[in-house]
């Protein structure tokens, strides 16, 4: 009974643990996008789309990954090319892909497929205690890998170090050479494929159905993660995992009779979101702090 | 400069809006006046599962019946709140004789708009404020409910049934109650745990309490939220669920018993065709109750699929249960009826009337919990 409780908290997170992670470095490169649902809805629909049609998983997968890094370059042309306001324009991809998604789910609404397979044979997964961790598929395992990568990548590599600085201070990074708008469009492509790849989990894993709106503000959850996370990669695996735990345990409750109203464990994540908030700038220390140049354009002067 | 760039930015969209907007008012073609024009809002994109497809396979049958002497056209995705308020306006200024407004929260906007155009002809589903011009339709649900509550009682092993609630408003107590009442009525032993969503429609969220009612132990699942999830994830994980608002066997072929479906078509076509014949009316008084319907099994409002997955003894009991519904021979709340706290709502004899079926704000007795405020 608990072992499926922690497995169905740990698949919860997955989309989560992957979106959050991505939109980390496209924030650590200094750009906010809060265009995550809406790239997560067009990876969502391309991944299974694209499997319904071609009936395998993997032509799904890379569906989904590519047209969340598409999105994304829509929004890259805009902040990055025009030097549009990052908060408006995420906003504005946000509701682009909510509805361009809807248009081209359309058709696929009301079909099935077959979700993705565990990893391990059933053996090891029925094992008691530890089987649960054995029991998850290839992406729940990949989403840990890459936030891991990505820990190494920003802070024990010479290319994350300049990707940080161009979120610190672009004026610096550029002055001493770097090409900003380079190191942020890599971030923002990256950053959707990651959105992408965690809309595709949803409809391949968790419901292996399209529904048009499916991620139901799951990618305004991973942006919360973000400052949670207060910007470290670790720390995003944590937090989804408490704020998968927090959605499975409301439900655990009412299932057992517990009298904590249902609204206000729903708002937690939130409430969490806010109390790191007030934490990190009560600390101050530099190291958790949103990147300063966070949100500000960059128009390189000629 | 970024200003401007902002500014052309903002318009492009706009246009695409507007262009999106403008293409989901699909079938208007324009104005003949020998035909009758009905408009139906809609709440989701039909799709072809769910509370919405119910509704648009209604306008089809509608469309059938009538032929060309009725012109029919939908809105889709209309949220509830101002946004109705707007939609429902055009459609009266567009020229619709009659407009059918299909969700629960439109039903303060189609008040608004019935008090301003007092010649058109306005049909609320599920609601219950009526005016002149206002009717209101809606589907004794609870009523598929028991019947689901009789099968999930004599397929369950471990007598325990999870149910994933949307919100706590009557209707959904009444399907709660209702599927206790047939629950009991073939297994005492069984508990029936309810886990509230706080939503129609989040199909993982949906997914998510089908998991943990199943790790509780549950093995036969009910559900009053709109998306195919939770059947899904019953047919995964080996167990039983009931299909919602429209038949969902393709979702989970193992896992189905049964689905209540929500058959709208012969209302509108009645109340069509007495628009048509002059004879539709919403009665007298304040309150105008007349002109509210409220039918289930009986005439068809609701109608079962093929009992499945379940031995032939249990697939009897249902079809028993469903035709004592129907002719009356079951009543589903009649006394002694007891809530979860032990307090007596029915003495024996007593029945509760349809006033009493609204006013529901507690659970029966096997239920589990207390319904959150």
């Amino acid at each position: 009974m608990i072992d499926a409780l922690v497995l169905t908290i740990l698949m919860t997170s997955v989309p989560l643990i992957l979106a959050a992670t991505g939109e980390l470095v496209v924030e650590r490169s200094g750009v906010l996008n809060l265009g995550l649902e809406g790239m997560m809805l067009m990876g969502a629909v391309s991944a299974f789309a694209l499997t319904y049609v071609s009936g395998s998983l993997l032509v799904g997968l890379l569906a989904g990954i590519m047209s969340g890094c598409l999105t994304a370059a829509i929004f890259g042309f805009f902040v990055l090319g025009l030097a549009t306001n990052q908060v408006a324009t995420g906003l504005a991809l946000t509701i682009f892909g909510t509805g361009l998604s809807g248009l081209i789910g359309s058709d696929f609404v009301g079909k099935a497929i077959e979700g993705l397979p565990t990893v391990f044979p059933e053996t090891l997964s029925n094992m008691p205690f530890i089987g649960v961790f054995f029991a998850l598929d290839a992406i729940a395992y990949l989403s840990i890998f890459i936030s891991f990568l990505v820990w190494i990548f920003l802070f024990k590599s010479k290319y994350g170090l300049i990707l940080r600085a161009c979120g610190i201070s672009h004026n610096s990074a550029h002055s001493l050479g770097y090409k900003v708008l380079t190191v942020r469009w890599c971030s923002i492509l990256f950053g959707g494929m990651m959105a992408g790849l965690a809309g595709a989990y949803l409809p391949l894993m968790l419901t292996p159905h399209w529904s048009e709106g499916m991620t139901s503000g799951r990618g305004w959850i991973a942006l919360a993660l973000v400052v949670f996370a207060s910007w470290m990669p670790s720390r995003i695996v944590y937090g989804a995992i408490l704020f998968g735990a927090i959605t499975i345990m409301q439900l655990a409750g009412q299932a057992r009779g517990w009298t904590i109203p249902p609204q206000f464990l729903s708002s937690l994540p939130y409430i969490a979101t806010i109390f790191v908030l007030v934490l990190i700038s009560s600390k101050g220390t530099a190291k958790y702090l949103a990147p300063s140049d966070l949100t500000r354009p960059f128009i390189s002067s000629k | 400069m970024k200003n401007n760039r902002f500014i052309i930015f903002a318009g492009l969209l706009a246009i695409i809006a507007a262009v999106f907007y403008f293409t989901t008012n699909v079938d208007q073609v324009e104005d003949k006046e020998t035909k009758m024009k009905v408009a139906f809002v809609y709440l989701t994109n039909p799709g072809d599962h769910g509370w919405t497809y119910a509704h648009e396979v209604g306008r089809q049958q509608v469309q059938e019946h009538f032929g060309d002497k009725v012109e029919t056209s939908y809105v889709e995705n209309v949220p509830e709140g101002p946004d109705a308020t707007r939609v429902i306006r055009e459609l009266a200024q567009n020229g619709n004789d009659m407009i059918f407004t299909t969700s629960f929260g439109y039903m303060e906007p189609t008040l608004k708009v019935a008090k301003e155009f007092p010649n058109i002809k306005f049909d609320h589903i599920t609601g219950y404020m009526r005016a002149e011009n206002m009717a209101t339709g809606n589907i004794r649900f609870y009523e598929g409910r028991y019947v689901q509550g009789v099968v999930a009682g004599l397929t369950t092993k471990s007598n325990k049934i999870g149910y994933v609630a949307a919100f706590p408003i009557p209707e959904v107590i009444q399907g709660i109650n209702s599927f206790a009442q047939g629950l009991k009525s073939v297994n005492k032993n069984a508990t029936i745990s309810v886990v509230w969503a706080n939503t129609w429609y989040d199909p993982v969220k949906e997914g998510d309490a089908a998991k943990v009612l199943i790790a509780e132990g549950a093995d036969v699942l009910a559900q009053h939220t709109d998306s195919p999830a939770m059947l899904q994830t019953a047919e995964k994980a080996g167990v039983y669920g009931f299909g919602q608002s429209s038949d969902m066997h393709e979702f989970a072929p193992s896992a189905q018993l049964f689905a209540s479906v929500n058959n709208w078509g012969p209302y509108y076509i009645a109340q069509i065709q007495k628009a048509m014949d002059g004879s539709w009316t919403t009665g007298e008084g304040p309150d105008h109750r007349a002109g509210n319907t409220w039918k289930g099994l009986s005439e068809d409002f609701l109608v079962l699929t093929d009992f499945k997955n379940m031995p032939s003894n249990v697939a009897k009991a249902a079809q028993e249960a469903r035709d004592g519904i129907a002719n009356g021979s079951i009543n589903i709340f009649s006394g002694p009826m007891m809530d979860n706290e032990g307090n007596q709502i029915l003495a024996s004899g007593e029945v509760l009337d349809d006033g009493g079926l609204w006013a529901m704000n507690y659970y029966v007795d096997g239920v589990i919990g207390k319904i959150p405020n």
